[in-house]
């Protein structure tokens, strides 16, 4: 028998004496509401909120005092205290004794290392990558196969500033880059779920597609800010929900639609349900690809024709035509997908590219950078070693890149840290053919000298500092990591990196 | 006794009884999981359980129902109010002596006073059932009036 959710916690005296202090201080509603704890004599205290029951045992024990519970003693060379807290919302709870805790975190070990085993990749940086595929696993929802963003909100992106967003939601944006790290490390079961949740989340908006949703797959719920918390640092708001719920960002139908391609040209089959919404969607960035949008970095601003956008509404085209191509997608206008898909193409060519400065930019008919254009040779629109995309990253790593070999996403004001994944795009591009390998190589150890001791990563780091910027851990940036480690390893073997690209994606 | 006549009332009052227990829950006006409570009589397996326990609550409703005729009987009144009333009084003593009594029988509870041991690691129901949630007498009360209540109405005496 096991409980619902459970976490363990197991202290171990390895030499000489320890004093330990223990404190156990829940708060509800974000900090607003203290809980009751009630003692249930040998069960461990015991706090009723909302509709579950929570559960703390421990191996000394704990003194009360309103809604706080206390506990001291000392531990001498080869004693240990253990802890268990469960939550559950069905009764009669199951209460493991504390005595098999440490059989059980030994389980929980076994099972982490067989998992992390099953990792197909003996490239360059193979821990930093089951790091980062461990992170990405504990950040996915298993039950629904959701992966959410990041498990904390409004970490700040400058710190005492008002750049703090709650993260804690699915956002379908990272679904083609995710998708492709999972299928490219064996983790079918896990790509194969997201994929699945991804379709069932967008089922009653199909073919409209919402930027982000719970791990329920329900829309996220209303931003507001929270009155009693002050903030990481003095970092206020507090944000819980996220009001970019409501935004239009056309990019997310070319990472849904690449995702679910990228799993059908590996050998997955798409079945009748999946190939109707990915017609779908088509159908719908067919009509909706020349509207403005808020992009990928979802600005609280009007919307914009954003290149990168623009970018993701050809390669949703792209890869439908190719899905239909290779038989894998029946019923499709491919005729009206591939005159939508010349058009985007040359507008993006044309008014996406500015003349003037040699370099594609952020916005149409525009002279503002960006680094998610570095991911136009990732999708396959352009070359990684052709002369546009050189010439736009050498304005890219002049106008966004830092002496210390870190990239902003875009010229911001309120300044805040450099960009994670997009340093790992750009060490991707280079390895995709922007760069030598040499160069790739260089600049992922400068990378990974940033991950903090746990070889994690926030969203942003701190030029300068390297300190971790913004909602921690980021599973975003752990997508870049792997990316950026598949890519390079792909490029020393010799072998295509992009299968659905074979034309395009390498110089 | 009208047997044929028990057979029918005590199976329409205890799906009626199941079913309100599971609105209950369902509601979140318990956390209490009767089928599964039942169940891990038999096994540990959580979905093996709630199924054991789903078959075992409809016969043991059913089977306790013929307690209620016995009373309809003796007394030669058998409708809905006094049914109600049996089915109030079945509830208390279900919650209170029935939920006290419970970590003696069940084979997997445990008790505050010993804790978890390796074959005990249920929660116990606590006074009136109250570690089931605080609105658990209510969901009691009211699925086993309604059940009395129909077996009361139903039932035609012999």
């Amino acid at each position: 028998m096991v409980p619902d959710h459970e976490i363990l916690r197991r202290m171990v005296c390895t030499s000489g004496e320890m004093e330990i202090e223990t404190e156990f201080v829940p708060r509800a509603n974000y900090g607003e509401k203290i809980p009751q704890i009630r003692e249930s004599g040998k069960l461990g205290l015991r706090i009723d909120g909302g509709r579950g029951v929570y559960w703390l045992r421990s191996s000394i024990p704990m003194r009360v005092v309103e809604g706080s519970a206390f506990a001291r003693t000392s531990l001498c060379a080869g004693q240990s205290l253990l802890f268990s807290f469960s939550y559950a919302r069905e009764s009669p709870t199951v209460l493991p004794p504390l005595e098999q805790i440490p059989q059980r975190i030994d389980l929980c070990v076994d099972w982490w290392r067989q998992w992390a085993g099953q990792a197909r990749y003996d490239g360059d940086f193979r821990d930093e990558v089951l790091r980062s595929a461990l992170t990405l696993k504990l950040l996915s929802f298993t039950p629904s196969g959701a992966i959410i963003a990041a498990p904390t909100t409004s970490l700040p992106e400058h710190i005492g500033g008002s750049l703090n967003w709650d993260y804690r939601y699915c956002w379908l944006r990272d679904a083609s880059l995710t998708v492709r790290a999972l299928l490219e490390l064996g983790y079918w079961e896990e790509a194969t779920h997201f994929l699945d949740w991804m379709l069932h989340a967008t089922h009653l908006t199909q073919p409209e597609l919402r930027v982000l949703y719970t791990v329920f797959g329900n829309p996220a719920p209303r931003e507001w800010e929270s009155k009693t918390l002050r903030g990481y640092r003095g970092s206020a708001p507090v944000r819980i929900g996220n009001a970019a719920r409501n935004q239009l960002q056309l990019d997310v139908y070319g990472e849904v639609v690449d995702a679910a391609a990228q799993y059908a040209f590996r050998g997955g089959t798409l079945d009748r349900e999946t190939q109707k919404a990915l017609i779908g969607f088509g159908n719908y960035v067919v009509n909706h690809w020349q509207l403005p949008d808020q992009g990928i970095w979802e600005p609280r601003i009007k919307p914009r024709h954003h290149t990168h956008s623009r970018l993701l509404c050809w390669t949703a085209l792209d890869r439908l035509i190719l899905l239909c191509d290779q038989g894998k997608l029946t019923g499709a206008p491919v005729n009206e997908y591939k005159r939508h898909c010349e058009a985007i193409r040359r507008e993006i060519a044309d008014r996406g590219w500015n003349e003037r400065m040699q370099t594609y930019v952020s916005e149409l008919d525009g002279d503002q950078l960006d680094s998610s254009l570095l991911l136009l040779s990732w999708y396959g629109f352009e070359k990684a070693g052709s002369s546009r995309m050189r010439s736009t990253y050498r304005a890219i790593r002049n106008q966004l890149g830092t002496q210390d070999g870190l990239l902003y996403r875009y010229p911001a004001q309120p300044q805040e840290g450099t960009f994670a994944i997009c340093s790992f795009w750009e060490a991707e591009y280079l390895a995709l053919g922007g760069g030598t390998m040499e160069e790739t190589d260089r600049l992922m150890r400068t990378l990974l000298d940033r991950r903090n001791d746990l070889g994690l990563y926030g969203e942003e780091i701190e030029a300068g500092t390297g300190h971790a910027l913004g909602n921690f851990p980021q599973a975003f940036t752990h997508v870049g990591l792997i990316g950026a480690a598949l890519s390079l390893s792909q490029r020393q073997r010799g072998e295509q990196q992009l299968a659905h690209r074979p034309e395009s994606a390498t110089a | 006794m009208n047997w044929l006549s028990w057979i029918f009332s005590g199976l329409v009052a205890t799906l009626a009884l199941s079913t309100l227990l599971a609105t209950s829950y369902g509601l979140g006006l318990t956390r209490m999981n009767i089928p599964y409570l039942l169940g891990t009589f038999v096994t540990p397996n959580r979905e093996r359980a709630r199924l054991y326990g789903f078959i075992a609550h409809v016969f043991n409703g059913w089977a306790f129902s013929i307690l209620y005729v016995f009373i309809f009987q003796a007394t030669h009144r058998a409708n809905w109010r006094f049914g109600l009333l049996l089915g109030l009084a079945h509830g208390l003593f279900a919650l209170t002596v029935g939920m006290s009594l419970l970590p003696s029988l069940h084979p997997r509870m445990a008790s505050e006073r010993n804790g978890p041991v390796a074959q005990r690691q249920l929660e116990p129901p606590g006074f009136m059932a109250l570690n089931y949630g605080y609105q658990t007498p209510l969901s009691v009360f009211l699925s086993h009036a309604v059940f009395g209540a129909i077996l009361g109405s139903l039932y035609r005496l012999a």
